[in-house]
């Protein structure tokens, strides 16, 4: 991909010059972004605007430039990223560039260079000789880093539109109850078989993520989930501890959070069954070894543990126990999820806010991803939290995963 | 009273080609020029009454007389021109010079932004049009829109014929224009049909235009134009204006009519 960044100033609105700009980069079979609009508030008023033209070679971006220049496009002189020294450990300059999850580069020594990793609301270290960059938290800044600060320097890219015309190529992430669902997850199955395809034939680390909450357990989609996962459709499992909790306590007392899974009605003392079940783990040591020994025989989490699935569970405050695994410590099951992420091709947010808007929050923009809720609350709020690629679905967890795992071929 | 600047043409000629009007074999006759020149004038003073300014003939700048380039004026404040061909950036100094001397702040563009004055810049009251692309460079027009806080619309002209504006474009007192669509693109097409009223658009038909139809001078309901514009002075008359046809055949063997022969000085 070859880059260049232009501006155009003056009344270039109602005399049609920007709409001539953009349609020659278009017409030439270029792609462009506005990386910064400035409108004049009145027509007498001047405008900016700063246009990123991207082309697939050399040669198409001299012949856009030379299009384009005489209606004022003007080439942006181009400059190094400035860099600031992080003062103290965790802390960064007070500049520092907050990161967005689009593939990014930055000028070292007059060299664009990829910044390794890609997510949101991170800052950038610099190495100069070599020159390399990657994206990092700011919990894991040492002191002295070379951090890039300002604006100068670094270039962001807008995501292209996926070859395949599903409904992740219209990247629409417009919430509502209201629109059908089913070619959603049609397209999400085909993305699901594609994937585990291609890692028998290649051998190669293509993973689809599943993020969840507890209600998967309470609402009836643990046996599509545990298929799915059993089948070879899902390979990463980020929770917290109270899916995990409800998944074995179904299998050690066939209730969820005390509801008889089968009659739907709440028994005698059933809300300490999931306190007894995260007991009784806690007393065998781990999740792995009360599958292994036949205390756990079934569910999620017994699935995962026969399909060596990667499992990350995160904790939070409110949580009881808590079982063997989870990690208590946010930022330590941050960069647990963040390490899980490499070669993850589809993310799936189910049912969960906490859990979603966190691996959202992880996800590069490159990575399709579906949210689905009852809550419309939890799309928008993935959304308006800037992961913007999120195809939102209004549903409950149970119905999507059943009829995700019938699309499959779940017979169930 | 309107006030023009002018220059005699006594040392007019066609001396280089820089536009498609030129031919350095189709010498110009310089008595003839003279005698069109002051028949241009006698019309701007006697019949007209605008009252002219001449500056004086310099040797060896032969396109001195087409004072429309000498820069533009508003507001006391004057931005000479910045040619693009070599040959008329000769010129420059002297128009300078002859803003400095009148008392006009002269604010100066940088020498690569391309500007062509008052050939490339014309306008309403509430709305000026840059012709761009042939001679002017577009850039000019948001320098020239932060001196003098005014819109500047720039046009894209296609057609080396009308290298200038002022061969194509000729807004009229009355809020009319007067204008020949086929100069423009597409783009600055639907500019001008989307800022002045379809009724208030006086279209000069091909082969007026290429007579210099548009390069006229309107001062109240005056138009000082060449001759042979039957239909264009046709047009002029239905909307009250009163024509004034000029014999200038000398200076469009340079590429110029009426109002490259002038610059608006107020």
């Amino acid at each position: 991909m070859e880059t260049e960044t232009v501006t155009l100033q003056g009344h270039i609105i109602d005399s049609l010059i920007l709409a001539k700009v953009l349609d020659s980069i278009v017409m030439l079979g270029g792609q462009f972004d506005l990386t910064d609009v400035n409108i004049g508030a009145s027509r007498e008023d001047s405008s900016f605007v700063k246009i990123q033209i991207n082309t697939p070679t050399r040669e198409l971006l001299e012949e856009i430039l030379e299009a384009i220049q005489p209606h004022g496009a003007t080439v942006e002189v181009e400059a190094d990223c400035v860099l600031g020294v992080a003062p103290a450990e965790g802390v960064l300059p007070d500049s520092f560039y907050a990161t967005t999850h689009l593939p990014t580069q930055v000028r070292i020594h007059g060299q664009w260079v990829d910044v390794k990793g890609s997510e949101m609301d991170l800052a950038i270290r610099v190495q100069k000789d070599p020159p390399s960059a990657r994206m990092i938290p700011m919990a894991d800044v040492k002191k002295g880093d070379l951090i890039a600060t300002e604006r100068d320097g670094v270039r962001v890219f807008p995501l292209e539109r996926p070859k395949e015309r599903d409904v992740f190529g219209f990247m629409d992430a417009q919430v509502s109850s209201e629109r059908p669902y089913r070619h959603v997850i049609g397209d999400v199955a085909r993305r699901m078989k594609n994937i585990k395809e291609i890692r028998q034939s290649d051998k190669c680390n293509k993973k689809v993520l599943l993020a969840g909450g507890p209600a998967i357990v309470h609402a009836g989609g643990r046996e599509a989930l545990a298929w799915l996962i059993e089948s070879g459709f899902i390979h990463v499992l980020f929770c917290g501890n109270a899916l995990a909790a409800h998944d074995m306590e179904a299998s050690l007392f066939g209730t969820s959070l005390g509801y008889n899974l089968g009659i739907g009605r709440v028994v005698s003392h059933g809300h300490e069954h999931h306190l007894r079940t995260i007991n009784r783990i806690r007393a065998v040591g781990s999740i792995q070894r009360a599958v292994e020994s036949g205390l756990v025989k079934d569910g999620i989490m017994a699935a995962c543990i026969r399909h060596e699935v990667h499992v990350v569970m995160a904790g939070t405050i409110r949580d009881d126990g808590p079982l063997p695994g989870v990690i208590s410590d946010s930022i330590e099951a941050q960069a647990a999820m963040r390490a899980a992420l490499p070669g993850v091709e589809l993310a799936l947010l189910v049912a969960s806010t906490l859990h979603a808007v966190a691996t959202g929050n992880l996800l590069p923009a490159t990575v399709p991803t579906v949210c689905v809720d009852i809550n419309p609350a939890v799309p928008t709020k993935l959304s308006d939290r800037g992961s913007f690629q999120a195809a939102g679905l209004v549903m409950d967890s149970s119905s999507f995963l059943r009829e995700l795992a019938h699309e499959l071929g779940w017979k169930g | 009273m309107s006030r023009l600047l002018v220059c005699p043409p006594d040392h007019f000629g066609i001396e280089y080609e820089i536009n498609p009007w030129m031919r350095m074999t189709n010498a110009s006759d310089t008595k003839r020029s003279q005698v069109q020149w002051q028949g241009l004038i006698r019309t701007l003073e006697k019949e007209v009454g605008v009252q002219l300014k001449r500056m004086e003939a310099i040797p060896g700048l032969p396109d001195l007389v087409f004072t429309a380039n000498a820069g533009i004026i508003a507001e006391g404040k004057a931005i000479p021109s910045r040619f693009r061909h070599p040959e008329r950036q000769r010129e420059e100094e002297y128009f300078e010079q002859w803003f400095e001397s009148h008392g006009y702040q002269v604010i100066k563009l940088e020498p690569t932004l391309f500007f062509e004055g008052a050939g490339d810049l014309l306008g309403f009251s509430d709305v000026w049009f840059g012709g761009y692309r042939q001679r002017s460079d577009i850039r000019a027009y948001s320098r020239i829109t932060e001196i003098f806080q005014k819109v500047i619309l720039p046009l894209e002209l296609v057609d080396n014929k009308f290298y200038h504006l002022d061969t194509c474009f000729c807004p009229l007192s009355g809020g009319e224009l007067l204008y020949y669509p086929g100069a423009f693109d597409s783009y600055a097409q639907t500019v001008i049909e989307s800022r002045i009223d379809k009724h208030r658009c006086l279209t000069v038909p091909p082969h007026e235009a290429e007579r210099f139809a548009c390069n006229a001078v309107c001062v109240n309901h005056h138009v000082v134009l060449p001759s042979g514009c039957p239909e264009t002075m046709g047009l002029l008359e239905a909307r009250g204006y009163k024509p004034h046809p000029v014999e200038l055949d000398e200076f469009m063997k340079a590429g110029g009519s009426a109002k490259c022969l002038t610059l608006a000085l107020d």
